[in-house]
């Protein structure tokens, strides 16, 4: 089986072409009966080429595609950078925002220049797209029937530009409250092109070897989560703790403004894996249902898991819970059903709950916002319960998972999550490591004390005195 | 003359203000500000990170007055803030060296009220 990141408009794509060949064949043979049988190869391929040469775009699936990518980029400005935002201290809360403004534009223009080629460009043994479409060259209003056969090229263009964007904004959980600005711009151009464009290329790229070896990823839990998870955890212990940490910590200032972010989170995902679908169709509803599903499962586990432990539940918890299960279903959203995605949301909250109630304090690392706790652990648990709730009655094109008859699915997820866990973190510790022998990647004790705000931005993000 | 600052439960500041209006104490400046007694505060909990024992919401009153009007002032608070649970908070009476009305320019007592 070698499917691998499934769209619907990518797998009809290929089986409508061959099926109107074989038609058109069948056709041409009846109506030209004294047409020798030796042409017949030269008419099917003759048939089969102008079958190909004009995919159709579809209205339904473009409006939809299209939406969906608004609602990815909202998950970047402002439902992470509220949710992120809320949670840090009062004197850092417009470095949040602006870290996630800034990587908007800057991988927004990355993805145009070369980062849309390196990762969906024509393959170079397995490991990268080349450069030919770079500056988006021969992206433009035909589908590219690859990837998606129904829609503009340029759409699913700019559908996978927000996914590029939002996954650096994921690391900045990581190190929230002490990074300085401009390396941390550096760092994130970087990582965009040397981490993320590769792996997007073995796991969703035509021609990457993760996509050739059978991986199942949706719409990115191991392109997005783990690769950001990881790097996460890389940069928490690059940087190191916060002054004061753990002993003295300050609670979340603006719980409200994590909520908000949480509730769009929730809104922006069924753009990131029902638009992943590609198309408005029955696929994109297993994804939207899935998704929705899984979310509610996980903000209710923690919860209760948060009552058992805290004896009270908490709105933090409630939220982070509902964005873990959301992280969980990423990869599983187009292959499992319902139920299945109420699983996968309950391991979500079960898993992340634990390694950020009691693992991230054994170890003792300073994940501030703990990206690596929920996008890290929700990721690689949402990529092996692929491995575990897919079925071929959701997708077809997708596999069986363990509790449906087939073992090898999982075992080919756990190499994937393996291998990019591997790649991301020893990628993202030399870059780190790179970026802070030329130019300092911590701010200065003091500037840590008075806070990021002022002192990488000049600006406050409140007036205390009018 | 005398500066006098309380610091009461949020929820007496009604009672208090309406009672120091009666008295004819109708000067005051009110801030928020965190506080802790004895109480031990209630302790937060966020993503399970438990905080030591916090600080807990209290009202501040300050109130220049004139001697004779110091007992009047410590009554309606007293009358106001008290409810008897342990958080009703402390009065603290200091000596006032001078006060300024700004707009004026008077001084002392004529200043206070």
């Amino acid at each position: 089986m070698n499917a691998r990141r499934v769209s619907t408009g990518r797998r009809f794509g290929g089986s409508v072409m061959t099926l109107l060949a074989i038609m058109m064949l069948v056709l041409a043979r009846a109506a030209f009966a004294d047409t020798p049988a030796e042409a017949g190869n030269g008419d099917a391929a003759a048939v089969a080429s102008a079958a190909v040469a004009a995919p159709k775009v579809d209205t339904g699936d473009t409006a939809w595609v299209l939406i969906s990518s608004a609602l990815v980029l909202m998950m970047t400005i402002p439902a992470l950078a509220l949710f992120y935002g809320g949670l840090v201290r009062r004197k850092n809360v417009l470095s949040v925002l602006m870290q996630c403004f800034m990587i908007t534009c800057l991988v927004s223009i990355q993805w145009l220049v070369v980062g849309y080629s390196f990762s969906f460009g024509p393959d170079v043994k397995g490991l990268i797209g080349n450069l030919s479409w770079a500056g988006l060259r021969g992206v433009g209003a035909a589908p590219n029937a690859d990837y998606a056969a129904t829609i503009p090229h340029l759409v699913f263009m700019i559908f996978q530009a927000m996914f590029a964007i939002i996954t650096p904004a994921l690391i900045i959980g990581a190190f929230a409250e002490r990074m300085r600005f401009i390396p941390f711009c550096a760092f994130t151009l970087l990582w965009a092109t040397l981490i993320y464009d590769p792996v997007c290329h073995w796991v969703w790229g035509v021609g990457g070897f993760l996509r050739n070896m059978g991986a199942l990823d949706f719409a990115g839990g191991t392109v997005v989560h783990i690769n950001a998870g990881v790097a996460a955890l890389a940069a928490a212990l690059v940087l190191g703790r916060r002054a004061g940490y753990p002993k003295f910590v300050s609670p979340p200032h603006n719980l409200p403004f994590a909520v908000i972010g949480a509730g769009l989170l929730w809104f922006g995902w069924f753009g990131f894996n029902s638009g992943s679908a590609l198309g408005a169709n029955g696929l994109a509803a297993f994804a939207f249902v899935g998704t929705h599903m899984a979310a509610a499962a996980a903000g209710l586990t923690w919860a209760i898991m948060d009552l058992i432990y805290n004896k009270r539940p908490t709105v933090l918890g409630t939220i982070s819970g509902a964005v873990a299960g959301l992280v969980a279903i990423t990869p599983a959203s187009g292959f499992v059903t319902p139920l299945g995605a109420l699983g996968v949301g309950v391991g979500a909250g079960v898993f992340c709950y634990m390694s950020v109630a009691f693992v991230k304090g054994k170890f003792g690392y300073d994940d501030t916002l703990d990206a690596f706790g929920v996008h890290g652990i929700g990721g690689i648990w949402g990529a092996l319960a692929t491995g575990l709730w897919a079925t071929k009655s959701v997708n077809p094109a997708g596999a069986d998972g363990l509790f449906y008859g087939n073992p090898i699915q999982l075992w080919i997820q756990l190499k994937t999550v393996l291998i990019v866990m591997a790649f991301s973190f020893v990628g993202s510790l030399v870059l780190l490591k790179l970026v802070d022998i030329v130019a300092g990647l911590r701010v200065s004790e003091l500037d840590e004390r008075i806070g990021l705000d002022l002192t990488q931005h000049r600006e406050s993000g409140y007036t205390v005195i009018d | 003359m005398k500066y006098i600052v309380a610091v009461i439960q949020p929820d007496r500041l009604d009672a208090v203000m309406s009672l120091l209006e009666q008295k004819e104490i109708h000067l005051v400046t009110v801030s928020n500000v965190m506080g802790r007694g004895r109480q031990k505060g209630i302790a937060e909990v966020y993503r399970s990170h438990k905080e030591a024992g916090s600080l807990l919401k209290k009202t501040k009153l300050e109130i220049g007055v004139n001697d004779e009007y110091v007992n009047a002032t410590i009554e309606a608070i007293m009358q106001g803030a008290q409810t008897g649970e342990i958080g009703d908070g402390k009065i603290f009476i200091m000596d006032l060296d001078e006060c300024i009305r700004i707009r004026t320019q008077e001084t002392g007592n004529l200043a206070i009220g």
